[in-house]
């Protein structure tokens, strides 16, 4: 059973408006990026819910790489595994891309490439980018990138893409350069003119004008995890590159000289540094925190692999730093350039000994906003490394998103004491609780107090910082720490729950990027008589709102992709009385969920079980 | 009659810069570090607040508990003390940072955090308390241990050693030395002109191991130090040029270099003439005495500092971590920018 998730049949007469899902199939290094975001954001402008997902290969130049689009008036942007439209303009896939489209499907192909044999039952428009490119004086070095301005003008015709948004979204692409903008629109409206002179529509998919997605923006998750950390007042962050998580702190890199300039000196206040390896991105990391610096570093799985011994010494320590974990595919380098939801487990326990971390799981780039200023917040709040999990799919993808809010709460420093504070305190030892709540008072280097000073260390220490290897001591310490950690859940985001129109027997759990094709399934469920409630998973440890959604349904189906079902398992521990509850549903393979795969898969399930009403 | 307790010109006592008891062996090269860094600072007035003290793991790394009690010190992971010096010094640029470490933590498992710390010129005074081998595990060879070494548990050790020198040398430090736990007089002077300069220096101390690696012909061991140390100068620090007895000098026997904060270090011949302002000499004699086991101690080169990875960045001259947090997150407006720009 195949389920359609464009509702309607491509067979027939009827308009199918506002909901198509195409890929436009090119060479990476070709620069078709560009165009591929223009046609993107076009719609995005023309007030459609839309997504864009590239699905790009680990190379520079040379091999093929789609970018998916997929509009959709009803708000649902996961990914789909079947085209409505294909864009062929690599000779090398074109074959397998034609079997990606559905029947009644469109192909736009550029009519240099060798067709091949066609036998399903698709609408196809040739494309004559050659002899269009030749009409044009263009550089030789500026051919293969201005001929995929060409389908943009193209299909964006055929398809109903008006011509001035077309206009505006170039000018958007190119502000700050009249010239360039003027020179790409030429091709584009080259394309378009041909388009609407020589192509007759056949077929039935059309895209129209809606009112305007105001309350929206169009970004990447990392650019937003940058943003959100420099608006949360981050002060330091180490760095080594690793896809694909560079492009948040090269987002950090490109806008930290604007917003963070100091407005009483003028000068930084945000220091930003690549380091050897991320041994020493987390360790740069690690002192700046303990130096009383907003600390942070963004890395991959193998980053978190070399950041392991140093995470630990933050746990242990109690020092503040933030670390953004952009998944790729592994074990080991893996698939680098796809999406995965595989580092939870190593996450959670991260390190050696008797660790537990504390996981932000944004499921959105806005929240990708929020959980970058937040998790400094909380990092400095309970002096504790603190993870944000974000993927591939929400960090380098761009999404249609709610506007970024201004953080709603002032900067949270935590219990960092200074010379007149220290002089109330009648017996201050660094790792005593004095509060009774786990989390001690710190000091930083700097504070001239002569009391201030304590020797930080990975090994064993009484209250005063003072070495030690007395059990009663380890203990104490240990246990504070956990009852710190204890009183970390009230700090952190709630689940997102998504109730059935009625009364739902079963959940659905998830957790991050797969929200949108979460939110599909649940209402394809729906449709397929299956009532079900929907909780996204926004932090570890669980809160009392995660352990009562489960309670209350007789089968939670736990989606993710993995191989083993981490967050199934861990809920599964974490919440033991229900273990019994929980069911896993995991996919592996490198790229995004669809509603269509989880939906049948859970109803599969639900058959199979004799549960099904 | 009265003792008088001698104070420095904060007022301080030496008594002021201890740390704890030492728990390190008897006699072991590291303690005489310690005591000279803690007479170095305190001669210099430095408070001992404005001093942080960074380590790796080992013997050498465990000693910063046993100076300056009064500053703030981290006892960080094998071979990554560089790491956190990294982003410590970026809290509060006024605090000096008197890193150790450890041949083990130095020349293996660090070696890599070693020449990009140099690299990037973090500010500090980078001490390698250098005995040959591994201490804490009781008696492993190390990077610079010597090549036919043999020790109890190991036999015999058939690589050649590594020059922490030369390595510092090669990676860019602008203040490279040797020194002798068998020779504190020296050693003091060069840790006080390390503490008076303003970007990395790098200390390379022989420091024997007297539990593992104090063979009468081991290459860190006292005897051999004591019988084979060749200073390459006289070395004194003055913290103002009217302290200084020039007149007790011979013309042309001294070269007087001003440090950046500027106090002097007087450098006085002893029998062959040394240049440490030339990196070509100073790696011809790291070479020379690498191939012969001539152990030259002193200041092995001296240059201008260059730029320190701090005053890279622009940074305000407050204190970083003092930054009220106001002064930290952008305004209301320039995220409304932001939200526009990116519809």
């Amino acid at each position: 059973m195949i389920l359609d998730t464009t509702q309607k049949s491509p067979h027939g007469s009827e308009r199918i408006v506002n909901e198509v899902c195409m890929t436009i199939c090119t060479i990476n290094g070709s620069g078709s990026a560009t165009a591929n975001n223009i046609l993107y954001r076009a719609l995005f402008r023309m007030g459609i819910m839309t997504s864009g997902k590239n699905v790009f290969p680990s190379n520079i130049k040379g091999l093929p790489t789609w970018f998916v689009i997929r509009a959709s008036a009803r708000g649902y942007t996961g990914r789909i595994a079947h085209d409505d439209v294909v864009i062929a303009m690599n000779q090398v896939t074109i074959q397998k891309d034609i079997d990606y489209l559905k029947d009644g499907g469109v192909l736009f192909y550029a009519d240099h490439l060798e067709l091949p044999q066609i036998e399903k039952d698709i609408i196809v428009y040739p494309m004559p980018i050659k002899a269009l490119m030749k009409t044009v004086d263009a550089p030789r070095n500026m051919t293969n990138y201005l001929e995929n301005m060409l389908y943009v003008g193209i299909v964006g015709q055929v398809m109903g893409i008006p011509e001035n948004v077309l206009k505006a979204t170039i000018d958007h692409q190119f502000s700050g350069k009249p010239a360039i903008a003027e020179s790409n629109f030429n091709i584009v409206n080259l394309g378009y003119q041909y388009a609407l002179k020589n192509i007759e529509k056949k077929d039935r998919f059309y895209l129209e004008q809606l009112p305007e997605l105001s309350d929206y923006i169009l970004t990447d998750g990392n650019n937003a995890g940058a943003l959100g950390a420099l608006y949360g007042g981050l002060q330091f962050c180490a760095w080594y590159p690793i896809t694909p998580a560079t492009s948040l702190v090269e987002s950090a890199i490109g806008q930290v000289g604007k917003l963070r300039k100091d407005p009483k000196t003028g000068k930084n206040t945000c220091v930003i540094l690549q380091v050897e390896d991320e041994l020493a991105a987390a360790g740069a990391t690690l002192g700046a925190g303990w130096a009383g610096l907003r600390a942070m570093t963004s890395t991959s799985g193998p980053g978190i692999s070399l950041m392991t011994e140093n995470i630990g010494l933050a746990y242990f320590t109690e020092t503040p730093m933030v670390i953004w974990d952009v998944q790729r595919v592994g074990p080991s380098t893996g698939l680098p350039t796809r999406t995965a939801q595989g580092d939870l487990s190593m996450l959670y326990t991260l390190g050696h000994g008797d660790t537990k971390h504390v996981i932000l799981i944004p499921g959105t780039v806005t929240e990708c906003f929020e959980f970058g200023w937040r998790s400094l917040d909380i990092a400095e709040k309970y002096q504790t490394p603190i993870f944000v999990l974000s993927d591939l799919d929400l960090g380098m993808n761009t999404w249609v998103t709610k506007r970024f809010e201004y953080p709603s709460q002032p900067i949270e420093r935590g219990k960092i004491v200074w010379e007149d504070k220290l002089e109330e305190f009648k017996d201050w030892g660094r790792y005593k609780d004095l509060d009774g709540d786990g989390i001690p008072y710190r000091t930083v280097i700097g504070n001239q107090s002569p009391k201030a000073a304590y020797f930080t260390r990975g090994t064993g220490h009484d209250e005063y910082g003072n070495y030690s290897e007395d059990p009663q001591n380890w203990n104490k310490i240990l246990r504070r720490i956990g009852l710190k950690l204890d009183g970390v859940v009230r700090d952190l985001p709630r689940p997102i729950i998504r109730r059935a129109k009625s009364d739902a027997e079963i959940g659905i759990i998830g957790m991050g990027s797969t929200h949108d094709a979460m939110i599909e399934a649940q209402d394809l469920l729906a449709e397929m008589g299956i009532q079900a409630d929907y909780m996204r998973v926004r932090a570890l440890p669980a809160s009392i709102a995660v352990r009562e959604f489960i309670a209350s349904h007789a089968r939670n189906y736990v989606v993710e992709l993995n191989r083993d079902g981490q967050l199934k398992q861990i809920l599964s521990l974490e919440i033991s009385e229900y273990s019994e509850k929980l069911i896993s549903i995991s996919e592996i393979g490198g790229l995004p969920l669809t509603a269509a795969w989880t939906a049948e898969s859970i109803y599969l399930k639900e058959k199979r079980n004799g549960k099904n009403r | 009659m009265e003792k008088t307790v001698e104070l420095n010109q904060l007022g301080l006592a030496l008594a002021d810069y201890k740390g704890k008891p030492s728990t390190l062996c008897p006699g072991c090269g590291h303690n005489a570090i310690s005591n000279q860094i803690q007479a170095a600072v305190w001669e210099l007035g430095i408070a001992p607040e404005k001093i942080m003290k960074i380590s790796g793991i080992g013997c050498s790394s465990k000693s910063p508990n046993y100076f300056l009690n009064r500053s703030f010190g981290f006892n960080g992971l094998h071979g990554r003390m560089p790491t956190l010096a990294t982003g410590a010094s970026f809290g509060d640029t006024s605090i000096k940072i008197i890193g150790i470490s450890g041949d083990g933590d130095t020349a293996s498992i660090g070696m890599g955090h070693f020449k990009h710390v140099i690299r990037r010129n973090v500010p500090m005074v980078y001490i390698i308390e250098n005995n040959g081998c591994y201490g804490l595990t009781k008696g492993q060879f190390s990077a610079t241990s010597d090549q036919g070494l043999v020790l109890k548990h190991q036999g015999v050790n058939l690589l050649p050693p590594l020059d922490m020198c030369m390595e510092a040398l090669i990676s860019g430090a602008s203040f490279v030395a040797r020194a002798f736990s068998g020779d504190v007089k020296q050693m003091k002077e060069l840790i006080k002109a390390a503490l008076s300069q303003n970007g990395i220096a790098v200390i390379d101390v022989i420091s024997p191991c007297v539990t593992f690696n104090n063979q009468d012909k081991a290459l860190q061991s006292y005897s051999w130090g004591r019988e084979n140390e060749a200073p390459l100068q006289g070395i004194m620090h003055f913290k103002n040029r009217e302290d200084m007895q020039i007149e007790n000098f011979e013309e042309g026997t001294y070269r007087e270099i001003e440090l950046e904060d500027g106090s002097f270090l007087v450098l006085k011949k002893i029998d062959k003439e040394y240049d440490p302002t030339d990196r070509s000499a100073a790696l011809d004699l790291l070479t020379e005495s690498y191939k012969s086991h001539y152990f030259a101690t002193g200041l092995i080169y001296f240059s201008e500092v260059p730029p320190t990875i701090n005053e890279c960045y622009d940074l305000p001259d407050e204190p970083l971590n003092r930054i009220k947090a106001d002064r930290l997150r952008p305004t209301r407006e320039s995220l409304e920018a932001i939200n526009a720009s990116l519809y």
